[in-house]
């Protein structure tokens, strides 16, 4: 196991490097090359010539990927262009923000997503099974921004139940500790801290879980109806197991491993729908600050968040295939 | 499978060799046609397809033109009404005009993104799976690495570079599709690599870029036409998505639903009309594409075939 993690773990290297080389090239391929990318209208020859000076475009390509590529390894993005701050540290800091929000709409999306896909299982057929099947094929096919803005129009604008942007009430000071509010307000015994943030942290939730939502719910169907008809859950219950024991021990558990791998490639779109939820609801975490970054084509934080955003993805799903050995001791990892 | 028949019946005579015909596409139809959510999904797109042809036609006014700007205050800008259905937009344009405008862009975007996505996804898929080997391995890292940043980011950083640009929106949204399409095609070119006939074609001696283009492609390609309507669907979301963050065409007449919508959260108090057509037309034309998409798989599925 411990060999297997590590392999995945040094996987990781050829990974970025790739990663990093296609980001370099790109940027080269373009007419113009990054100087008129980062200049855009303003481009003119002078200023062209003064880009090149400042950031090195001027030296020969391979130097320039060598130096580049010494500063990637050492996890250094560079200045963000309109931050006038290190992208690294900017991430860091921000990264809590987005694992916090990120983790609220998982659970929501397995919190709901897994009985739901039980029961229409359980109930293939019904209208419960049909109205499962429709609410889940609706939800893979609502943008996340557009769910965003509306419930931030109904819950936070209209009714005013929801504060509409932030993390916390701007008038709350909340000593920072690991960034997490939830758990700094805890830290601190700071009980309207708490809640404040868990209001907070609702409706951006709410949106950024429901695709994932309904993906899991689906894979939840549909893994849980084959399993039902597997002949060892016929066994248990002529030997007259309790309904309950059947479903747990043997249907749940075997029905466990696609839904596992769904719920693996979903912190990838997670992570993608966070550039667009954190762009609605002004929250501080690195989804809106590269959201942001598009528009001021500060490249340090988008090719930055980029390569962060892959490690992490890489990480997740290497802890998703550890995981299948944990439930399913079949599987022999190597 | 023609050309193996024709080798098999020069060798065996015309009489051993019996057609079967091409019946999986066709039983895939009929299944289609009796299953209602085909028949919805493709409804749908083709509402939709069109709605984006003859959009010049369709729509009720001129969807750049701001006549009614006299209309518009920053307190209160005209929602439905019978003149304008979809209301006024912030700058005095008819919105149902604007809808039905950009409905073309989502069209153009959507089917060339995929069509760039597809060519050379197939291009790496047939050179992985044909070849093997060190190909294979070279283009599965490639792949390895492009499939290590969700698909939108992955977009987003291609378009970044380029520029407010529909151009770039078509190459961002077509970038993520390639590395997927490459996959799927070289592991069905691989399974059907072991079937009898591809045996049977090469005892009696078929050349290999035959066999691989001729025999094998034309069998694998099933899953890539129900990925392709799939990746329609995200590729409506994703255009979407790339020119809500402002990316999209430079030219800001041009009528785009996820500018649209982007625009719309200045005016949610006083239009909310503005953010909820255009989000409710790009999840409808979303569905479009998904629900046919599905159908499409459990049509070709042969498991489920009766």
């Amino acid at each position: 196991m411990f060999k297997f993690i590590l392999r995945r773990l040094l996987l990781l290297i050829p990974i970025l490097l790739g990663l990093s080389f296609l980001l370099f090239v790109w940027v080269r391929a373009l007419p113009g090359g990054p100087a008129t990318a980062l200049l855009g209208e303003r481009a003119t020859p002078e200023r062209i010539a003064e880009v090149n000076r400042l950031y090195g475009f001027d030296q020969p390509v391979l130097e320039q990927y060598l130096r580049y590529l010494s500063r990637i390894i050492r996890f250094d993005f560079g200045q963000s262009i309109t931050l006038r701050r290190d992208v690294t540290e900017e991430m860091l800091r921000r990264f809590p923000a987005t694992i916090e929000l990120s983790a609220a709409a998982m659970v929501f999306a397995v919190g709901v997503g897994v009985p739901l896909g039980f029961v229409a299982a359980k109930r293939e057929r019904t209208w419960v099974d049909n109205g499962a099947v429709i609410a889940s094929l609706v939800g893979v096919s609502v943008p996340v921004f557009f769910l965003a803005q509306i419930l931030k129009m109904v819950f936070a604008e209209r009714l005013g139940w929801l504060p509409s942007i932030g993390r916390l009430e701007p008038v709350r000071e909340l000593q920072a500790h690991t960034n997490f509010n939830l758990i700094d307000s805890l830290i601190e015994f700071d009980r309207g801290a708490f809640v404040d943030t868990v209001k907070h942290l609702l409706l951006p939730g709410l949106a950024l879980g429901t695709i994932p939502l309904a993906i899991i719910a689906r894979i939840t169907r549909a893994s849980v109806m084959e399993v039902l008809n597997e002949d060892y859950v016929r066994t248990a219950r002529a030997k007259g197991m309790s309904r309950r024991v059947v479903n747990r021990r043997h249907v749940l558990r075997n029905a466990l491993l696609p839904i596992v791998t769904v719920v693996g490639l979903q912190t990838g779109l997670l992570l993608s729908g966070a550039v667009l939820t954190e762009r609605v609801f002004a929250w501080g975490g690195i989804g809106g600050l590269i959201g942001g970054a598009v528009l001021d084509k500060d490249y340090p934080v988008i090719q930055g968040g980029v390569m962060f955003i892959a490690v992490v993805f890489v990480l997740v799903n290497l802890v998703v295939d550890v995981l299948y050995a944990v439930i399913d001791p079949r599987i022999r990892v190597h | 499978m023609a050309t193996v028949q024709e080798h098999l019946q020069s060798l065996m005579g015309a009489r051993a060799v019996e057609s079967t015909g091409s019946s999986l596409g066709r039983e895939a139809f009929r299944r289609l046609r009796a299953n209602r959510i085909a028949v919805i999904g493709a409804s749908i797109m083709l509402f939709f397809v069109v709605v984006a042809i003859l959009a010049p036609w369709l729509a009720p006014h001129d969807p750049r033109v701001n006549t009614w700007f006299d209309q518009i205050r920053p307190a209160s800008i005209p929602g439905p009404s019978g003149d304008h259905w979809f209301g006024l937009d912030e700058s005095g344009r008819d919105e149902l005009s604007r809808i039905i405008f950009g409905a073309r862009s989502s069209l153009v975007i959507g089917i060339v993104s995929l069509a760039i996505g597809a060519v050379f996804g197939l291009l790496l898929g047939v050179l992985a799976g044909g070849l093997g080997g060190r190909i294979d391995a070279l283009i599965m890292r490639v792949t390895d690495v492009l499939l290590a940043v969700p698909s939108l980011l992955l977009a987003l950083s291609v378009a970044a570079v380029m520029g407010q640009s529909r151009t770039a929106v078509m190459v961002a949204v077509a970038v993520p599709n390639v590395p997927l399409f490459a996959r799927l095609l070289r592991s069905s070119m691989l399974a059907e690599r072991q079937k009898d006939y591809v045996s049977a074609a090469v005892s009696v001696g078929i050349p290999r870029r035959r066999l691989v283009l001729g025999h094998i492609l034309p069998n694998s390609v099933g899953p890539m036409i129900v990925q392709g309507t799939l990746a329609l669907a995200t590729a409506v979301i994703d255009a979407a998505a790339l020119s809500f963050l402002g990316l999209g065409s430079a030219d800001p007449t041009v009528p785009e639903w996820g500018r649209m919508l982007a625009n719309a959260q200045k005016y949610t108090n006083v239009a909310p009309h503005l953010a909820i057509f255009p989000g409710v037309v790009i999840m409808i034309t979303a569905l479009g594409f998904n629900l046919f998409g599905e159908a499409l798989r459990e049509a070709l599925d042969p498991k489920l075939r009766r």
